[in-house]
Order: structure tokens, then C-alpha cells, then sequence
């Protein structure tokens, strides 16, 4: 019974941890342009390629 | 008459790519080391981002640059030094930084993003930018004291990205309908139904009592806990819109939608706290993320176009005022009748005026579509929205902005009332049968119940009231319409919402607009007209023609050049004099050939009027006749007009109608073509036939038709290049798409009839679920099966016709 209980507090636990993870995404504008971060990321990556070659 | 399109010869291939932006090079002139640029304008982006060591710009894409405009920028930002402007474009300023958002319709690739994010390796004042790409915005952080907007400005439109700064900048308080919300919603709904099921599943598989009554306790409390933030926070939306339409005396799709949820959940707490049975919650929530998980799909939107551009769009935000001698800059507001304005190349006349001094070649493509421009000169009166192509010209506003000609379109009725909600939309007019029918299904339980036995009655009244909620009826309408919006944009035809999708189905009248809609303005025939009794142009003539008009850099002896066959050989003129905004005049071989306006030509003051459209051509005084060039209808028009032939079709344009007789050829009908139409003409007529009871889908795309397409009962705008040019409208379809406006059509009944199908199959799950309510014996298990069954059965169905039906669109023409 008892394990039953604290089995479930602890998967709500891990839930609500997730939930407020989202909530401060979108808050935080994560969702708003979902596109340019995904090119972003290549450029920086090989910039530092290109100077560390130069 | 020689039709000398076919005899244009098509340009080599071997011709090589501007290293900058793609463009063709006509020779090998401008160019560095290896690298070959089409323009000086090119190569000088191109040094600059070399000596800034920025090259990794033409790493990330081939020819990724956009060719720069080659204008006097000095000049032309000078309104960006003013404090107040700059006050109006920021975002936001402090003591030390300014915040700007530009809007840059000419990003688009990822060499663009890179550039604008490197920006302060060019400007040390500019301490960061940021792009979005799908906005296509870029929002620049800089210090006051080290750069300017000004020198942003100039920089950003060196390297060919220029920015929109315009009236409708400023007026607007930039809308961010943010999503956010429906985020958190759905997040939240998403969470809690997740968990719920997790906690209701026990319930279900205990069939005999397996299941400990503490625990069945606990997890029907959970159940509460889980629901409380679905109900008061995600289904918010829907009790705000059914009170809203309660209000109004009338039954929107979410008057049965609330009733059903609140039903459910109040009856699930009930049957929790007072009767220890497990209740509904998780049917109530999974219902709920069903309905937002809809609104999701149903709200995609384009952000990166603009539905609602009037004419403050195309205007500038200040313009140049003189004053005696001095010249100074003022906010276009502030301009005053009677005010003398400079205006130069390339800049939009922004009230009517009269021309005091200078050539005026006016361009009246925004306002008409034609962009063959028309010569003014001093004394002329001038419309706003024309532009002036060529040199600077000193003009008098006649009348104020707001009162032009062409604005004051947006003073009339149409513009300033308030749009109410068009149409009924499909679910909302079924929602009143469904509503009263469910409300009559359930009494007559609860009747039948209160003489066999009463302690049923609330069980069975409010069991028909749960199942019979519209969920699978809500369901169809967005996954439907959201589908086929999609379908549509990715055949250039983007609406505005999936409303306009409805209202397309029931379009029983099409109104085209002629030039720049069923014509296409970029390709223009020139064919050569011979005096009434004269031949056509001998080799020799064509050749004193060419030879002349070689020397001329007027687009329109371009244009004639081009398209004098190849073969044909020149001679060097003995004289040759070139009048401004007049014509040609040369002597070849003793023969004396003059080019030009018909009036300068001929002297024949009848000649006056039709300069843009005909280059007259008379040799040794005699006239031969002229070069008439006029744009070419769109590919596919033909066979459009013949696919559409169960709708009345109108003609409505601006332009004279001499081009009746052609036109004759694709419309049937010829009294509904009509000619010579002003804006304001072209509105009435859309009244004219709504009032007669049709509903009007309105074609068209200059600023001339802005009333129009506003009045119609869906608008459509057609466009070149989507992202730069529309105004207000429903719709705007790509010009490559226009000869498949027919297949959009049909797609938009077909989808009205698919969301029909979803509704029958829904009300068939309904059925078998009231044969369980009215007996007043629904147990959760069924409610949880049922539901969420018939919601997933609809948005499959729904999902896969249109997907499989729509893949036909435009199939088999391209």
C-alpha cells in the first residue's frame, strides 16, 4: 500500500518537474521561432572550425 | 502585323552567375580576381564583407546575395536622424541602447541569417542582432553613442538587405497574437490527461472489485486534482465563447461544447465526493486536449504575411519639403496642401499633386498594376501612389494624404465599419439543431425516467448530455480545414484563416481584375502596328530602326532592341539626337528616322494621349506606325475561364477597352466585361452583386482593387513574389498557382463535403452512446472507449481524405 502511495508521489514528482520545465519554455519564448535556432547552431560550430584551421 | 516575341532569341547559357547574387552577368567586365559580379553594387557587398573577413557568407549558400538598390542612401535615410522617427521605429530605447525590429522581406537562405547576426563585425556600435527567419524580422540592439539608425539603416541596405520602414510601421502597434497561451493550455491538458489515464487504468482492468476501495479512493481524488487546472484553465476559452454567444442571443459550437464538459466534470465530481464511484475526469480531460490539440492545427498562420496592408504600406514615413531654397525633412503627417515636396527616383508620390518641375515618369503599378510608366510634365496633375522613375522632381500637394484620389478609397464604408463575422460558419449553423436536439433527447430520458424510476433521472439526463457532446463534431471542422489550409500553402495559396476555406465553397461569382491579374506584367509582347494601309516593317526598315535604337538607354528602345531579330544588321548613324521624354531622332543614309511619342512623331496633336503603351515610328516624315507593347496574358488563363464555367464571370478593369476583342475570346459572355472601371467602380460593383444575392470572390491585385477585394465576400490577391506586395485581402495566390484556382475551388467543396461525412460518422457513435445514456447506464468504461474513439475516428478520416484527395491539386499542369 504504502510503496503504492510513494510510487506515485514520486512519478508526479517527475511530472510536474517536466511540466514546469515547459511552461518555463514557452514562457521564455522557446516556441516562437522554431526555425532559426536549428540553422544557428551549424554556423557557430563551423565558424570555430574555419578559425581554429586559419 | 509581326508578332516579334518569337523571333527574341534565347539568351546563351554559357553565360556565368553573378558571384554575389546568382544574377546573369552580361559580360565579364566587373569582376575580382576569379570571381565575376553582374553589378558594382554586388562587388562593393562583396569587398566590404572580404575585407571584414566575412566570407564565410558565400560558403553557406551559392550566390546567396540579393543585388542592392543603387540609389543616393545619404539622401534617402536623412528622416532617420530625426529623433522623433527614430522614437516611432524603435522598440525600445534607454539611456545608453535602442532596440530596433526591422522587417527584411529579402531574407532567405541561411547566408542571410549569418550576415544579419555578424552584423557587429561591421558596425562596432551594433552589440547584437538577432534573426527570425520565419518572420523574416531581425531585431538589432545598438549603442547611441557609437552608431545611429541612420547608419544601420544604410548599412543593412548596402549589403542589399534593406528594411521596411514605412507609414504602416509606425501607425500600427505591431500585433503579437501570441500562441503562447494555446502552448500552456494544451501543456497543461497534456499533463494532466496523461497522468489521469495512468490513474484511472486500474479502475478499468479491476472488473469483480480487484481493485482495493483505498485505492480506488485515491486515484479518484488524483483524478480531481488532475482535472481542476484542465477545467479552469485550458477549456477557459470555450465558456468565455459560449457566454459570448449567449449573449447574443445565438448557438455557436461552443455553447454545446461547454455544456457537455461542464456536464461531465460537475457530474464526475458528484459521483466522486457524495457517491464514491470513480467518475469521468479522464473522458473530461482527454476531451478537452482533443478540442485545444484542434484549435492548434486550425490556427496556423503565415506570420510572415500580411492580410491586412492598406496603402500606408507603400507610403513613405516622411518625405522632403521645400522651402524657398532649403530642403528639410518632414513627417508625411505633418504635410500641409500647398506644400512643395521633392521627390526622387524610386519614391512613391504620397498625395495628389501637381508637377512644377522636372520629367515625371510615373509608375502606377501599385495603383493599377501597369508598369509601363506614364510621362508627365510641368502643370500635370499627379495621383498618389504613383512612383517617379528617373530623375528628382519638385511636385505641389494639391490635397492632403488622407483625401487623395486613391486613399480616400479607405475612407469609404467598406474600410471603416467594423467587419463583423461574415458568414455562418458550418459547425456554428449545426450547432443550433444539435444543441436543441440533445437538450430534447435528454428531457425525454429524464421524462421517461421520472415515471419508471425517478432515482435515474439525473443519471440518464445527464449521461445523454455527456456522450452527445460535440466532440467529434468539433474535431472535424479544424482537422478538415487545417488540413486543407496546409495543403493549400504549399501550392502558393495562402489564406488567412480557414474560414475564408468555407466561403470559397459557396462562391457562385468570380470577379477577375485584367492587368497584372489575368496579365502577367512581367512579360510584355511588343508587336509592331503598321499605319492603317501600310505594310509591315521590311528588313531594311527594321534595320534604320535597330541602328537607332542602339544607341538610346530608354527601357523602351531597350525593349524594341530585344526584340528585333538578331540577323538584322546595324549601321552607325550620320546623326543622332535623343529628346528627353520625347524620343528619337537620327539620320541614316540620308533617311531621317524619328522614334518616340506619337505626338512628338507626328506633331499630330491627336497623338497626344498614348505614350507607354505605343513607340510611333515615322521615316522621312511619313509614318509607318508603332511599336505596341502590352503585357501577355498569364499562361493557363484560357483553360482557367473554360474550368470555371459553372460560376458567373466578371471582367472588371481599369484600362481601356481595347483589349475587348481578345478577351472576347476566353469570356463568354460579353456584356460582363466591363472597361475604364475606378476603383470606387469596381466597389460598387461588388455591392451590386451581393445585393443581388451572390457571393462575390474578387480576383485582383493593385491597390485599385483594395476596396474590392475588401467588400467581396472573399478576396484574393495575386502576387509575383509573395512577400513583398498585397493588399488588404483573404487570400494571396502565388502567380505560378493562378491557373489552378479552378482545383482550389473544387478542393474547398470537397472539403465541406468531407467535414459532412465526419459529421455523420460522429453521429453514428453518438447513437450507439445514447442507446447506453437514456438507459441511464453509462458506465466510465464506455464513455472512455467511446469518445476518445469517435474523436480519433473523425480527425483520421478527416486527416487522410484531404491529404490523399488534395495531392491531386495542380497535378498534371505544371
Amino acid at each position: 500500500m504504502s510503496a503504492l502511495i510513494v510510487l506515485i508521489a514520486a512519478s508526479l514528482m517527475v511530472a510536474v518537474g517536466f511540466l514546469i520545465a515547459f511552461i518555463w519554455a514557452v514562457k521564455n519564448g522557446q516556441f516562437e521561432d522554431t526555425h532559426t535556432p536549428a540553422i544557428r547552431m551549424l554556423f557557430s560550430s563551423r565558424r570555430k572550425n574555419t578559425e581554429n584551421s586559419s | 502585323m509581326t508578332d516579334l516575341t518569337d523571333q527574341i532569341k534565347p539568351v546563351a547559357a554559357t553565360k556565368t552567375a553573378c558571384y554575389h547574387c546568382g544574377l546573369e552577368c552580361k559580360n565579364d567586365d566587373i569582376a575580382i580576381v576569379d570571381k565575376v559580379f553582374c553589378c558594382n553594387g554586388c562587388k562593393m557587398v562583396f569587398e566590404l564583407l572580404d575585407t571584414n573577413d566575412l566570407c564565410q557568407y558565400y560558403d553557406l549558400n551559392e550566390n546567396p546575395g540579393t543585388t542592392p538598390p543603387e540609389a543616393a542612401f545619404d539622401k534617402k535615410y536623412g528622416y532617420l536622424d530625426d529623433p522623433k522617427v527614430v522614437e516611432q521605429i524603435r522598440d525600445f530605447s534607454d539611456e545608453t541602447h535602442t532596440k530596433v525590429i526591422f522587417t527584411i522581406p529579402s531574407i532567405h537562405c541561411s547566408s542571410c541569417i549569418w550576415i544579419l547576426e555578424s552584423l557587429y563585425r561591421l558596425d562596432s556600435g551594433i552589440s547584437q542582432s538577432r534573426t527570425n527567419y520565419v518572420k523574416k524580422q531581425v531585431t538589432v540592439t545598438y549603442q547611441n553613442a557609437e552608431t545611429s539608425l541612420r547608419k544601420i539603416v544604410m548599412l543593412l541596405a548596402s549589403l542589399g538587405y534593406e528594411p521596411e520602414i514605412n507609414l504602416e510601421t509606425v501607425s500600427k502597434k505591431v500585433r503579437q497574437k501570441s500562441r503562447r497561451s494555446l502552448y500552456l493550455k494544451l501543456g497543461i491538458a497534456g499533463f494532466s490527461l496523461g497522468n489521469s489515464m495512468l490513474v484511472s487504468l486500474p479502475e478499468y482492468l479491476s472488473e469483480g472489485g480487484s481493485l482495493a476501495p483505498e485505492h480506488a479512493r485515491l486515484f479518484a481524488w488524483l483524478n480531481i486534482a488532475l482535472a481542476l487546472p484542465v477545467f479552469f484553465y485550458s477549456a477557459r476559452d470555450y465558456f468565455i465563447s459560449a457566454w459570448g454567444s449567449l449573449r447574443h442571443r445565438s448557438l455557436n459550437i461552443d455553447v454545446p461544447i461547454a455544456l457537455g464538459i461542464t456536464t461531465l466534470f460537475v457530474r464526475s465530481l458528484v459521483d466522486i465526493i457524495f457517491l464514491s464511484g470513480p467518475g469521468w475526469m479522464d473522458s473530461f480531460i482527454g476531451f478537452v486536449f482533443l478540442l485545444l490539440l484542434g484549435k492548434l492545427f486550425q490556427e496556423k498562420t503565415y506570420q510572415n504575411l500580411s492580410f491586412d496592408r492598406d496603402f500606408k504600406s507603400y507610403f513613405p514615413l516622411s518625405v522632403v519639403r521645400k522651402q524657398g531654397r532649403e530642403e528639410e525633412t518632414v513627417a508625411l503627417a505633418r504635410l500641409n496642401v500647398g506644400d512643395r515636396i521633392v521627390i526622387r527616383n524610386n519614391e512613391i508620390i504620397p498625395a495628389d499633386s501637381i508637377l512644377i518641375n522636372g520629367d515625371g515618369w510615373i509608375d502606377y503599378s501599385f495603383v493599377t498594376g501597369e508598369s509601363a510608366p506614364v510621362l508627365k510634365s510641368n502643370g500635370d496633375k499627379l495621383f498618389a501612389g504613383g512612383k517617379q522613375a528617373g530623375g528628382a522632381i519638385e511636385i505641389d500637394v494639391v490635397k492632403e494624404v488622407s483625401q487623395s484620389y486613391l486613399t480616400q478609397l479607405w475612407n469609404d464604408d467598406t474600410f471603416t465599419k467594423h467587419s463583423a463575422t461574415r458568414m455562418d460558419t458550418i459547425a456554428n449553423s449545426i450547432s443550433k439543431y444539435f444543441t436543441f436536439g440533445v437538450l430534447a433527447i435528454a428531457s425525454a430520458a429524464g421524462l421517461y425516467w421520472w415515471f419508471h424510476d425517478p432515482a435515474l433521472i439525473i443519471n440518464a439526463f445527464t449521461s445523454v448530455l455527456i456522450i452527445a457532446c460535440p466532440c467529434a463534431l468539433a474535431l472535424s471542422v479544424p482537422f478538415t480545414l487545417g488540413n486543407t489550409l496546409r495543403i493549400f500553402g504549399h501550392r502558393e495559396f495562402y489564406l488567412k484563416n480557414t474560414a475564408v476555406i468555407e466561403a470559397l465553397a459557396k462562391i457562385s461569382t468570380i470577379i477577375f481584375d485584367k492587368t497584372g491579374t489575368l496579365t502577367d506584367t512581367s512579360r510584355t509582347a511588343i508587336e509592331f502596328v503598321p499605319t492603317a494601309g501600310a505594310a509591315d516593317l521590311s528588313n531594311s526598315e527594321m534595320e534604320l530602326v535597330k541602328s537607332v535604337v542602339r544607341h538610346s538607354t530608354h527601357p523602351l528602345s531597350r525593349r524594341i532592341y530585344e526584340a528585333l531579330p538578331v540577323h538584322i544588321p546595324i549601321t552607325e548613324p550620320d546623326k543622332y539626337d535623343e529628346i528627353t521624354g520625347k524620343g528619337l531622332e537620327a539620320e541614316i543614309g540620308g533617311q531621317t528616322i524619328r522614334l518616340g511619342s506619337p505626338y512628338f512623331v507626328s506633331g499630330d496633336l491627336d497623338d497626344q494621349n498614348y505614350w507607354g503603351t505605343t513607340v510611333a515610328l515615322s521615316i522621312d516624315g511619313e509614318k509607318r506606325g508603332g511599336f505596341s507593347i502590352h503585357s501577355e496574358y498569364r499562361s493557363g488563363v484560357r483553360q482557367l475561364i473554360a474550368a470555371l464555367k459553372n460560376y458567373r464571370l466578371w471582367l472588371l478593369s481599369g484600362d481601356n477597352d481595347s483589349e475587348r476583342k481578345r478577351l472576347c475570346n476566353f469570356f463568354t459572355k460579353d456584356d460582363r466585361l466591363l472597361f475604364n472601371q475606378s476603383s470606387f467602380d469596381k466597389l460598387d460593383k461588388v455591392k451590386e452583386l451581393q445585393s443581388a444575392g451572390e457571393t462575390v470572390l474578387m480576383v485582383g491585385d493593385g491597390l485599385n482593387d483594395a476596396g474590392a477585394l475588401k467588400q467581396s465576400t472573399v478576396g484574393l490577391s495575386i502576387s509575383e513574389d509573395i512577400n513583398t506586395f498585397s493588399p488588404a485581402c483573404d487570400g494571396i495566390l502565388g502567380a505560378g498557382h493562378f491557373r489552378h484556382l479552378s482545383e482550389f475551388l473544387r478542393f474547398s467543396k470537397t472539403s465541406m463535403t468531407i467535414i459532412k461525412i465526419s459529421f455523420g460518422i460522429s453521429f453514428l457513435y453518438n447513437l450507439i452512446g445514447l442507446t447506453f445514456a437514456v438507459q441511464g447506464v453509462l458506465s466510465p468504461l464506455i464513455s472512455a472507449i467511446l469518445m476518445p474513439l469517435s474523436s480519433i475516428t473523425v480527425v483520421v478520416f478527416a486527416t487522410v481524405t484531404t491529404n490523399l484527395l488534395g495531392r491531386k491539386i495542380g497535378r498534371g499542369l505544371v
